[in-house]
């Protein structure tokens, strides 16, 4: 029996099982082949199309969707995955609305682009669907790289290098390879476990080994990699996480958003996650939507948003801002925290208003105090376990080129890496330009 | 409100839309529902002589091609004439009629090319009380191998002969339907003429193969892996039918002969064009047998509208209006210069234009940075291809320079009046002006 969602508390269990599979079933469900064909359709083979310029993976867009409409998706899935081999991915969780679909014309001439993002999740499911790997290896070379973490940059990168010929070990701190693509990304989006299904596929074609709780700066060292690997790809992510400097903040009930996706994301039964009833989300970002929409999906009463800025200033963009509120999650703009109240566990967060002087964000003084047995902290991660040795960019390990560190045969890309915004398709085009870098410097 | 009843060759109808001769018009039952759904008269499917009826095949008797969302651009079919026995036919014929008397009912007679043959049918046809008839001498598939339909067509002498003898032994208006399948239309119109004909209908369909199956390599419709070329109708062949009865309308043999236009008619737009070249009216086909019977509420009201607004009261005050615009290429004014203009808040930079212009035409179009297109003045020859490909109607358009002017792309002032190629001293054959 559901414990409903006014349980008070942070309890499991909340709605049914037949509830939560609905709730976190797919956001956007596959395109028939009929869909298919209608949306394809629309494409007019725009010249240098301005979809392919928005696109950090360069993915020959009109083309692909030509394959579509020429009765060949599976060319068409090919077309994709040689600019962006984590494309099936890409397509369930890029932000399509800023970038490539913003940018098609017919958003500009009918604000209805053409569905690029669900065409490109039809075209690489069908190659995905067939179970063999379209590339294949080049014949070995014999000399060795080492990346460092196996989320999208680090996978993107091997699986070029490994296509070269190359043999590539990827060492993960975690249990699973994936990086946010298993442990980050909303459930909704990436469902039935697509994210591993996508790394067995991506590791056919071979040359490939994952040494999984393998730890920069504990298990390995840069020095040490250096010595037994001709190059060296850094993709460790930001899995430092911002602090939140407010009174009570210690109080139990009060985490970290990321944490609480990676326990939605590995939860066996999400029947057995707990969440409250009255959970507040610190931040503006994607995080803070995926945490708000999951809590609501579990079945928490109320959600709040709760962003120090304006609307206009959040990370999330405006579609992921309304899919929020499409769920009934509430979003609070130009609120501060100040303090979480509660006996021991949270049970109230004060919110100060703010506006903006002079460019300075300032507290108007006024206060509001709205229920919060949960506060999920989503305020930014940083880099953290870089190794000393690197010079930085800001908090950031700086590179010139395509992914150069200050560090001769080592590359950075990814999150950890100066430049880009922080998403997946950023961090494929990354590892991907990276090992072009190296498999040329290998190959001098 | 103009009036939309149209008097061809007398047989008045409520409107100037006929359902062709063909599958839709094949049985009363179909009939009778086109009536009831508003059209102004239908040519019976074709009735061949007494006697065991043909057989058709039993597998597809259509091929398509489709345009963007699969719209249904052209059809293919090897259909051959009522596969009813003419007896059925006749009766139902004589019963509509009867209950439809303000709407026209024309009987389409494919018989052997031997006079007893139409001597025998012609009185029987007459007794159904048929506002007219029309001799199918276009179907292109099937029954041209038994040396009717377009076999006949092909042939001007057998058009102008089996004609008079429908003249001889029938009292009311001959039409004969003129066959695509030939280099000149104009001469099997004339034999029309000559033999008595009080019009001619056209086009009937286009030899067509639609497409061949990849897998099995037969042609396609494919009946058991093979295929035969079928006749092709549909959107994609109204600019032919157009040019086909333009020649008709024009030409100093036939000009003034009635003509019923038929060939791709999809909206009223395509209808009045058609009647602009000089129909009298227009038969359909495709656009119902793709979307209904319920088509003519638009092609009634839309041509109605168009009318109202041009100040026509009536469809005969525009037929032909068109026929002295159609001319030869060598008389087109080789004085008018016009240059592509694109609308800069209707383009939706989607560089169409420009891949079009600099890939296959004249390098005429700029493209900037930020991706404005512009066109380049001095290297338009105006030769329309960006206008056709732009997927927004009306944001390029073709310009006229005034005379005066200096052209960019020539360096000349673009003169007054008009020079044709025959006079224009562009052509160093030209013949002084007389």
């Amino acid at each position: 029996m559901a414990q409903g969602q006014m349980a008070p508390g942070i309890v499991s269990g909340r709605l049914s099982s037949d509830e939560l599979t609905s709730n976190f079933s797919d956001l956007h469900p596959p395109l028939a082949p009929h869909e298919a064909a209608v949306a394809a359709d629309r494409c007019y083979f725009c010249y240098d199309a301005p979809c392919v310029t928005a696109c950090p993976t360069d993915i020959d867009i009109p083309l692909f969707i030509r394959q579509i409409q020429a009765g060949q998706p599976q060319s068409a899935g090919r077309t994709i995955l040689e600019q962006n081999i984590l494309g099936g991915m890409c397509a369930r969780v890029c932000p399509t609305e800023t970038l490539c679909e913003e940018a098609c014309v017919r958003e500009a001439a009918e604000g209805k682009p053409v569905e690029i993002g669900r065409l490109q999740r039809y075209a690489t499911d069908e190659v995905m669907v067939t179970g063999k790997h379209p590339f294949d290896r080049a014949t070995p070379t014999g000399k060795t790289v080492a990346v460092i973490g196996a989320g999208p940059a680090g996978l993107a990168c091997a699986h070029r290098l490994a296509m070269f010929g190359h043999d590539v070990v990827i060492h993960e701190a975690r249990p699973k390879p994936g990086g946010l693509n298993e442990y980050g990304i909303a459930a909704y989006k990436s469902t039935n476990n697509f994210a591993q299904a996508e790394v067995d596929w991506l590791l056919k074609i071979g040359g490939i080994a994952i040494e999984t709780g393998s730890v920069l700066g504990e298990t390995i060292s840069l020095d040490g990699l250096l010595e037994n690997y001709d190059a060296v790809f850094l993709s460790i992510g930001l899995t430092g996480v911002n602090a939140l400097r407010t009174s009570g903040a210690d109080k139990e009930g009060v985490r970290h958003a990321v944490d609480f996706i990676s326990d939605v994301r590995q939860a066996a039964d999400l029947a057995h996650l707990p969440v409250g009833r009255n959970v507040v989300v610190i931040g503006g970002g994607m995080t803070a939507v995926d945490a708000a929409v999951k809590s609501k999906l579990l079945g928490a009463e109320h959600v709040t948003i709760a962003y120090r800025r304006g609307r206009d200033a959040m990370g999330a963009s405006r579609y992921e801002q309304d899919l929020a509120a499409s769920h009934g999650v509430r979003i609070m703009a130009n609120v501060q925290p100040v303090a979480i109240h509660g006996n021991g566990a949270a049970a109230e967060i004060e919110l100060e208003y703010t506006s903006s002087r002079d460019g300075q964000l300032v507290g108007t003084g006024e206060t509001i105090r709205i229920p919060a047995d949960q506060v999920l902290k989503a305020i930014g991660q940083s880099l953290d376990g870089a190794p000393e040795d690197l010079s930085l960019d800001g908090n950031k390990i700086a590179v010139s080129g395509a992914g150069r560190t200050s560090m001769p045969g080592v590359w950075a890309g990814g999150d950890c890496a100066a430049g880009g915004d922080d998403l997946t398709v950023t961090a494929v085009a990354e590892g991907r330009d990276a090992a072009l870098d190296i498999h040329a410097m290998l190959n001098s | 409100m103009a009036d939309l009843t149209t008097d061809f060759l007398g047989i008045s109808s409520p409107n100037p839309f006929w359902l062709a001769s063909a599958p839709p018009t094949d049985k009363e039952y179909n009939v009778r529902r086109a009536f009831e759904a508003g059209w102004g008269g239908v040519v019976w499917k074709t009735l061949g002589s007494e006697g065991p009826p043909v057989v058709n095949v039993n597998g597809p008797r259509y091929g398509a091609i489709y345009g963007a969302d699969r719209r249904l651009l052209g059809l293919n079919n090897i259909e051959l004439i009522t596969d009813r026995p003419l007896e059925v036919n006749l009766e139902e014929m004589a019963r509509v009629k009867a209950d439809y008397p303000d709407r026209a009912l024309i009987a389409s007679i494919m018989v052997p090319c031997e006079e007893e043959a139409w001597k025998a049918i012609l009185p029987r046809v007459a007794e159904t009380g048929a506002d007219g008839i029309e001799l199918n001498f276009g179907c292109p598939h099937g029954m041209s191998e038994r040396g009717m339909g377009s076999a006949v067509g092909q042939v001007p002498e057998y058009i102008e002969m089996v004609t008079r003898w429908c003249k001889r032994y029938y009292d009311r208006p001959v039409i004969v339907k003129l066959t695509p399948n030939i280099t000149d239309i104009r001469k099997p119109a004339a034999a029309a003429k000559n033999g008595g004909a009080d019009a001619v209908s056209l086009i009937n369909t286009i030899n067509s193969i639609t497409s061949v199956d990849l897998d099995t390599f037969s042609p396609e419709p494919s009946i058991d892996g093979k295929g035969s070329h079928g006749g092709y109708c549909g959107p994609a062949v109204k600019p032919i039918a157009l040019s086909m009865v333009s020649e008709i309308a024009r030409n100093e043999t036939t000009r003034g002969l009635p003509i019923s236009g038929i060939g791709g008619v999809t909206t009223w737009r395509d209808a009045a064009e058609f009647i602009s070249l000089g129909c009298g009216n227009v038969q359909v086909c495709t656009a119902a047998m793709t979307y209904g019977f319920k088509i003519i509420d638009e092609l009634t009201a839309g041509l109605s509208e168009w009318m109202d607004k041009k100040g026509y009261s009536q469809v005969s005050d525009f037929v032909g209006r068109a026929v002295p615009n159609v001319t030869d290429w060598q008389y087109l004014n080789l004085n008018y210069v016009a240059k592509a203009k694109i609308d800069q808040d209707q383009c939706i930079k989607c560089g169409r234009c420009y891949a079009a212009c600099e890939d296959t035409s004249h390098q005429a179009i700029s493209i900037s940075a930020d991706r404005v297109f512009e066109v380049k003045d001095e290297e338009c020859v105006a030769c329309n291809l960006c206008v056709d490909v732009c997927p927004v109607e009306g944001c390029i358009t073709m310009v006229p320079m005034a005379a005066g002017e200096v052209d960019p792309r020539t360096g000349d002032v673009v003169q007054p009046g008009y020079a044709n190629w025959t006079t224009h001293p562009n052509n160093p054959m030209a013949k002084a002006a007389e």
